[in-house]
């Protein structure tokens, strides 16, 4: 299988690999680059757990070619917190009990910072709405949402 | 199993490539590569243009044309638009909203095809390297064509004419149990003069309510009104059965969400 050459910068670095022509982005961040936040759930666009933001907007890693990236800003849960502080999502994620097995926490938060980027101050309908592409088997919702409305909070007293 | 994607800057060298047996043209990819994360193994090859054409709205006059390329949420987003955006949030959640093209829209089996449900309504005309049809015929002979579909266009409906309702069971991104579109207009003396419904999910492809548009010329949108058009409503239909609806309950319910929205 042709190898075709893949560059876009991945959390402000930049990344250049050769990869087999039709990689999805999923494969392409865990296997060749060792980004493991993005999840493979479903492979099948249904669960969100491999979501990422691809030039500011959501995209699924596993239904995305990794070559279709090319030049592109990726943004990855790796890339939330910096100098070793939590991100304001994942804090509020921590304290809000929003995380169980984990499993679909890199997608929720993906969309969910996608979501505080474009409405600062969501209602809880934008969240659910903002949510409504991402299946979490543990948490029952509730607490996600509100985790993302805290944090949202917490963001606008920050800028206040 | 990997599918070698191949990339051309115009639609006329995608065309030539997807002659090749075994090649399927990428739109967003949310149908495609989720087949082949399944394991159909029909597909070898994919292949796209990335000319920047397919990806522009242009509204001129009474005109809206929107590029294959373009996607739900570009589409939700478009301030001249906002008529059909209900019809482009009904696709999905966000992000498969963000890759979900509106070329791609048009191939998906019933029960997807939700945005091709209002163009249907609309009277699209489908434009491909082909040439144009309308989207009826389209529709009609979509699995055998090889042809790249590049836009579609229509007449900017008359302000509230348009109504769309998606019906799913687990709010607010569950795929449908049906979808109607309807384009109504009204005479002076509140009459309806003309009338265009399309379902989804009554059929395995996005079909007319043809008895149930002529059962509302002349008749005035209120509950005695529409009844006939109502008892029409499944005419012609063979709904679909999945895990969301069966067959019978598809049937059973059309003439109630359809005088809710004729209603509304
Ligand atoms: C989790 C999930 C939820 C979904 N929910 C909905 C929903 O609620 N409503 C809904 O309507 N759909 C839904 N879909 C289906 C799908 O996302 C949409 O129908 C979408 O619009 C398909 O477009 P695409 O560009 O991703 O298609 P692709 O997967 O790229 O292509 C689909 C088919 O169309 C062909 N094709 C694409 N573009 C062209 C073109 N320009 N010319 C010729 N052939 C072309 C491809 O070769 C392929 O056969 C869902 C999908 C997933 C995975
Ligand atoms: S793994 Fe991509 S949506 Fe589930
Ligand atoms: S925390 Fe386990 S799937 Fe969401």
């Amino acid at each position: 299988m042709a190898k075709v050459p893949v560059q876009f910068t991945l959390n402000g670095s930049e990344k250049a690999e050769f990869v087999e022509s039709g990689t999805t982005l999923l494969n392409a961040l865990r296997d060749k680059i060792g980004d493991t936040s993005p999840k493979g759930g479903c492979h099948q666009g249904t669960c969100g757990a491999c979501s990422v933001i691809v030039d500011g907007e959501l995209r699924l890693s596993c239904l995305t070619l990794a070559e279709t990236c090319n030049g592109a800003a990726i943004t990855t849960t790796s890339g939330l917190a910096e100098g070793g502080v939590l991100h304001p999502l994942q804090r509020a994620f921590l304290d809000a009990f929003a995380t169980q097995c984990g499993f679909c926490t890199p997608g929720m938060l993906m969309a969910a910072k996608v979501l505080l980027d474009h409405t600062p101050d969501p209602s809880r309908d934008d969240v659910v709405e903002a949510l409504s592409g991402n299946i979490c088997r543990c948490t029952g919702y509730e607490p996600i949402i509100q985790a993302v409305l805290t944090a949202a909070r917490a963001n606008s007293q920050n800028a206040a | 199993m990997a599918l070698a994607l191949q990339s051309f800057a115009t639609v006329k060298d995608a065309s030539a490539a997807l002659k090749a047996a075994g090649t399927r043209y990428l739109g967003g990819g949310t149908l495609v590569l989720r087949a082949a994360n399944e394991g159909d193994v029909s597909v070898s090859g994919l292949v796209r243009s990335t000319d920047p054409a397919l990806s522009v709205i242009t509204v001129s006059g009474g005109t809206i044309r929107i590029g294959a390329s373009v996607t739900m949420a570009a589409i939700a987003r478009h301030p001249e638009l906002g008529q059909l955006a209900k019809a482009a949030r009904a696709v999905g959640g966000p992000a498969i909203r963000n890759m979900a093209t509106v070329g791609g829209n048009l191939f998906a089996p019933s029960p997807y095809g939700d945005f091709a449900v209002a163009l249907l309504a609309l009277d699209a005309m489908v434009s491909t390297n082909d040439g144009e049809m309308p989207m009826e015929a389209f529709l009609a002979k979509r699995g055998g064509s090889r042809a790249i579909v590049t836009s579609v266009s229509f007449t900017r409906p008359a302000q509230g004419s348009f109504r769309f309702v998606k019906v799913s069971r687990v709010k607010p991104k569950g795929v449908s149990v049906l979808s109607i579109a309807a384009i109504l207009e009204q005479a002076g003396d509140g009459t309806i003069s003309s009338a265009r419904i399309a379902l989804g999910c009554m059929a395995d492809r996005p079909m007319r309510a043809k008895t149930a548009e002529k059962a509302l010329l002349g008749r005035t949108l209120d509950a005695d009104g529409i009844a006939s058009a109502l008892a029409a409503a499944g005419d012609g239909t063979a709904p679909i059965t999945d895990p969301i609806a069966s067959a019978w309950y598809r049937a059973q319910v059309l003439p109630v969400h359809l005088g809710r929205l004729l209603l509304s």
